[in-house]
């Protein structure tokens, strides 16, 4: 039912109607060269790379954006094709300041694939003015840099922040050799309306845009973003044994793989020295008459057990002492005597499952929450 | 409704059905022969640049004198296209041609011409072939091989006067599709009239607005695209500056035809008397009851805006020229979906040049037969062209389909000024070819010119002499592409950079073999690889200059010569000894001192120093002619530099 069926370099491929050719290529295994498309995005054909040759066109067409018909007849590489690409890929290297080795996104790198795929004619490139932009790097935002020099003007990110984050920070401003991604006014990104998502940095397909720090993990943990009560789908990538890089889960249906600021880049606090990770207990208080309580005396180590202050000073205790204490303070109090407040930093569930224990364990409605403002 | 419509009473006057437009007409034809005598200013662009505002001053104020203003009138047309000749004054009854008329000249041409019926025959066109003075404007040779349908109405109505639009038919066929045709009727005419755009592309314009039609939506647009970009080009401008009102029948008819009920026209801000006089004609027709809803009382509404463009070249693209209506960077999209389909706001829009609708009221009102006889099997009808370059007479000519370049270039362009050799001419703008002289007797045509490695384009027509450097031609092109280029697809933005830097060192000596093979390869990758019409095209005026001239490129890059002595590093000055008779004219003029000599001492030049600005040349006396300017290698000069 509403499939199409094509011929692609002489192969029968069935696909979903309204699909691009890209698409069913892609699906049938057969590789077409990208550098603008992103699947999360619309595409717009412009780095030219993915052209194919479709039977009765005139022109070459972008696979990415031609959508297929039945009887459709395409041939994704042909010597014509393969040249037109080498040159526009050339044309691409020539602009850009390619000093691999010291670039955070060698391995990753969309251009580098593409290089190994298409493959460049020397000579020809060699006769190419190379010319090294020099354009200023912008490290205003705290999280990721733009480095104009390495952007190969795919616009990933402009309709990114469009379409995805739906901020419009940035666009495509000037013309012709000019054309570069900027911020309103040109202003550094800081100073834009930027929210610091960073999803444009996450789909740049090339060094243009890359976070401050870039470590690679060796594996990674799936988990919830802690931070709101969203509950986002998040992937840690751990080194050892810190966190180096967070990424949306794309499978979540919370998120769909997006994130927020917070998600990305706020991991950092987890292996702090300065964390307190548990609740405090004041050692003034009557009911808190620990057993037995060791003093805390190394500065600087993370609290990992909770504790209580004892003469000015915060003394460790065990999770089971701090439960029995809270439990038998609560006891004391029933109906209009207490009020409960609980976090947006609490999940769902876990709001749920307070408010329930206030109104029918502590049996007053008076509960409210931080985020209602 | 009375029977005849009183004078006086024409401003208030509302069109409300076809009859009011044709007892409107006659009134006009009829007061029109009480005029005895009418003096026709031309206020183009051109003739405006060169004074006429002035000379129609003097006329006025030398007429009041006399006090003869009921018995002659002065009026401001638009361009005759004979730029090259201006100002221009035609004189009535007689319809005297004057051309370089000054203010100095106005007295005389009242006393003579006005009042004792005399013609000023200095003022009068001379052939320059035959010698033979031309009284009329159809006697001058420039005239003669024209066939001026568009062009029709320019210099001789007053584009700011509905009331001279309508004596000279203006709206009969907008009347006539209103009562007499169905929308599909006027779309099957215009499919018979084999009328194709003259934007350039050429796409039937029939089909196109056939297309619009037949997408059901609640809104449809018309948009003129007045973008005229190309460096040279300015027939679009003339016609909306001296015709106003046809643009705009044109446009209604075509919204009639799809069903459209808003026109936008899209003009370069550097026209401003076209904006003007665009303006003017639209709140004139507006009044009347032209424009507006229930129009003649037949149910059709319509509407039409002026709206500015900001300059980009490549806002002539559809898609690029909706993005900056639509206020967005004017960038083109990728097609399809085809603007006829999704436009403007997402709506079926139909996007005319300016020719193209001014031809539409033509055909309607004569009938897509008579259209059809006029061009070609292949293309129908006439195409205005802007000669200009190093012919005799520039200006803007409107010929026949299938004229030769010879015909347009020397019977009407009158040859190459000052008896040099032709070289090539280029056509279409920076989007067209080279063509070389073999190519001359070549019927322009869409086809046949695509064939030669050019397009008609939007119709510029720049001719080359000997003194040009095809080479640099290139450069110049590329470097107009390159900065016109929206840059957002790669092989335009790069490719395009990168080929004029290969022209440009071949330009300045630092050609290398190979070259000519890079630049082809280049060409071929844009013109493939590019997304819009610009980067289509741009690559035409390098491959056809490698395509036609390939010896001069060659000559660039292995011999180091420019046969053009255009190419500055290629060149240079040198001082032949048998002739210099040690004036030292110029040594003294030289702003370098780079010439070494003395009192009886023949000069020479320090080639070392010399920035080859050809001062010396100039300032050598003609009897001497001692100074020379050659291309290749420095020889045998005094110094040898380095």
């Amino acid at each position: 039912m509403n499939k199409v069926s094509l011929n692609i370099n002489g192969i029968t491929v069935k696909a979903d109607k309204g699909a691009t050719i890209l698409k069913a290529a892609q699906d049938a295994g057969i590789y077409i060269p990208t550098l603008c498309h992103c699947p999360d995005v619309s595409s717009i054909g412009v780095c030219r790379l993915c052209l194919v040759r479709i039977k009765n066109r005139r022109r070459f067409e972008p696979a990415c954006r031609t959508i297929i018909e039945e009887g459709m007849v395409v041939v994704t590489d042909d010597p014509e094709i393969q040249r037109l690409r080498q040159v526009i890929l050339e044309l691409i290297l020539s602009d850009h300041d390619f000093n691999c080795l010291l670039c955070p996104k060698s391995g990753q790198c969309r251009l580098q694939e593409l290089v190994n795929r298409i493959g460049f004619n020397e000579h020809r490139f060699s006769r190419l003015e190379h010319v090294a932009k020099d354009l200023p790097i912008d490290t205003s935002n705290p999280f990721f840099d733009f480095n104009p020099n390495k952007c190969v003007q795919c616009t990933i990110c402009v309709r990114t922040c469009h379409e995805i984050t739906g901020n419009d920070a940035i666009d495509m401003a000037y013309r012709s050799y000019d054309l570069r991604v900027s911020t309103f006014a040109d202003k550094p990104i800081k100073e834009s309306v930027c929210v610091s998502c960073g999803e444009c940095m996450e789909r740049c397909p090339v060094g243009a845009l890359i976070p401050k720090k870039v470590e690679h993990p060796t594996r990674e943990v799936k988990t919830t973003c802690p931070y709101c009560g969203v509950g986002c789908g998040l992937y840690l990538g751990i080194r050892g044994n810190t966190i180096v890089r967070a990424r949306g889960d794309d499978e979540s249906p919370v998120n769909h793989g997006g994130l927020c600021v917070r998600g990305r880049f706020g991991y950092s606090f987890v292996n702090s020295p300065d964390r307190l990770s548990i609740p405090l207990m004041r050692a003034y208080d009557e009911y808190a008459k620990p057993s037995s309580v060791v003093e805390v005396t190394e500065e600087g180590r993370p609290i990992t057990l909770p504790l209580v202050k004892r003469d000015g000073k915060f003394v460790e205790i065990t999770w089971d002492q701090a439960i029995k204490y809270v439990a038998s303070s609560l006891a004391h109090y029933k109906g209009d005597k207490i009020a409960a407040i609980s976090s947006a930093r609490c999940t769902n569930e876990e709001n749920y499952l307070f408010q329930k224990f206030t109104r029918v364990v502590l049996k007053t409605n008076n509960i409210d929450h931080c985020a209602r403002l | 409704m009375g029977k005849s419509v009183s004078i006086q009473s024409i401003e208030a006057y509302k069109i409300d059905s076809a009859e009011s437009l044709v007892l409107l007409r006659e009134t006009l034809l009829a007061d029109q022969n009480k005029t005895v005598k009418l003096v026709n200013v031309c206020c183009g662009s051109g003739c405006m640049s060169s004074g006429s505002e002035q000379v129609r001053e003097a006329f006025i104020s030398g007429i009041k004198g006399l006090e003869l203003e009921d018995e002659i009138k002065v009026k401001k047309t638009g361009c005759h296209g004979f730029c090259e000749r201006g100002p221009i004054v035609v004189v009535g009854p007689e319809n005297i041609f004057y051309q370089h008329v000054t203010k100095e000249d106005v007295p005389e041409i009242i006393s003579e011409t006005l009042l004792e019926d005399r013609v000023v025959k200095r003022l009068l066109y001379e052939d320059p072939v035959t010698g033979q003075k031309c009284f009329h404007e159809n006697d001058i040779p420039f005239y003669k091989k024209q066939k001026r349908i568009v062009l029709k109405n320019c210099g001789n109505i007053d584009p700011t006067s509905i009331e001279d639009y309508i004596k000279v038919d203006g709206f009969q066929a907008f009347a006539k599709i209103l009562s007499q045709m169905a929308p599909e009727g006027v779309i099957e005419e215009i499919k018979l009239s084999g009328l194709r755009g003259r934007g350039g592309a050429g796409f039937p314009t029939g089909i196109k607005w056939e297309t619009a039609r037949n997408v059901s939506s609640e809104e449809k647009y018309i948009i003129c695209n007045g973008d005229e970009g190309d460096p040279g080009a300015f027939m679009d401008r003339s016609v909306m500056e001296g015709d106003p009102y046809s643009v705009i029948e044109g446009m209604m008819i075509a919204g009639y035809a799809i069903g459209a009920s808003q026109g936008i026209i899209y003009v370069r801000a550097e026209y401003p008397l076209a904006v003007h006089h665009l303006s003017t004609a639209i709140a004139r027709a507006t009044d009347m009851g032209l424009l507006g809803h229930n129009i003649m009382g037949r149910g059709f509404d319509f509407v039409i805006k002026v709206v500015k463009g900001a300059g980009a070249f490549v806002c002539g693209e559809e898609t690029a020229l909706i993005a900056s209506i639509e206020g967005k960077s004017g960038r083109p999209k990728p097609k399809p979906p085809f603007p006829a389909i999704q436009g403007l706001w997402g709506k079926p829009t139909v996007i005319n040049n300016v020719e193209t609708l001014a031809n539409v009221s033509r055909i309607i009102l004569n009938g897509h037969e008579w259209y059809s006889q006029i061009g070609t099997a292949t293309d129908k009808g006439t195409k205005i062209f802007s000669l200009v370059g190093k012919v005799r007479n520039v200006g803007l000519v409107e010929v026949e389909m299938g004229t030769t370049l010879r015909e347009i270039i020397f019977d009407i362009g009158g040859g190459i000024q000052g008896g040099k050799d032709f070289k090539a001419v280029q056509t279409g703008g920076p989007s067209g070819g080279c063509i070389p002289e073999e190519l001359l007797d070549l019927p322009v045509g869409y086809e046949s010119l695509a064939k030669a490695g050019s397009i008609i384009g939007s119709g510029g027509m720049l001719v080359m002499d000997e003194d040009t450097c095809i080479v640099n031609i290139a450069r110049y092109f590329l470097d107009f592409a390159r900065n016109e280029s929206c840059g957002q697809c790669t092989p335009c933005r790069l490719g395009t950079k990168q080929m004029f830097n290969i022209l440009q060192d071949i330009t300045r000596g630092k050609g290398r073999p190979g070259d000519i093979e890079i630049l082809l390869e280049l060409s071929d990758a844009v013109k493939q690889g590019s997304l819009c019409g610009l980067g289509m095209t741009v690559p035409n005026p390098v491959l056809s200059t490698i395509r036609y001239f390939r010896k001069e490129y060659e000559e660039h890059i292995l011999e180091g010569r420019c046969r053009a002595l255009v190419c500055r590093a290629l060149i240079f000055y040198r001082i032949k000894d048998y002739r210099c008779k040690a004036c030292m004219k110029c040594l003294h003029a030289c702003p370098v001192d780079a010439i070494v000599g003395a009192k009886w001492q023949v000069h020479e030049i320090d080639q070392s120093k010399c920035i080859k600005c050809g001062t010396c040349m100039e300032v050598c006396p003609k009897r001497f002619n001692a100074v020379e300017c050659v291309t290749g290698k420095i020889e045998n000069s005094g110094d040898k530099g380095e």
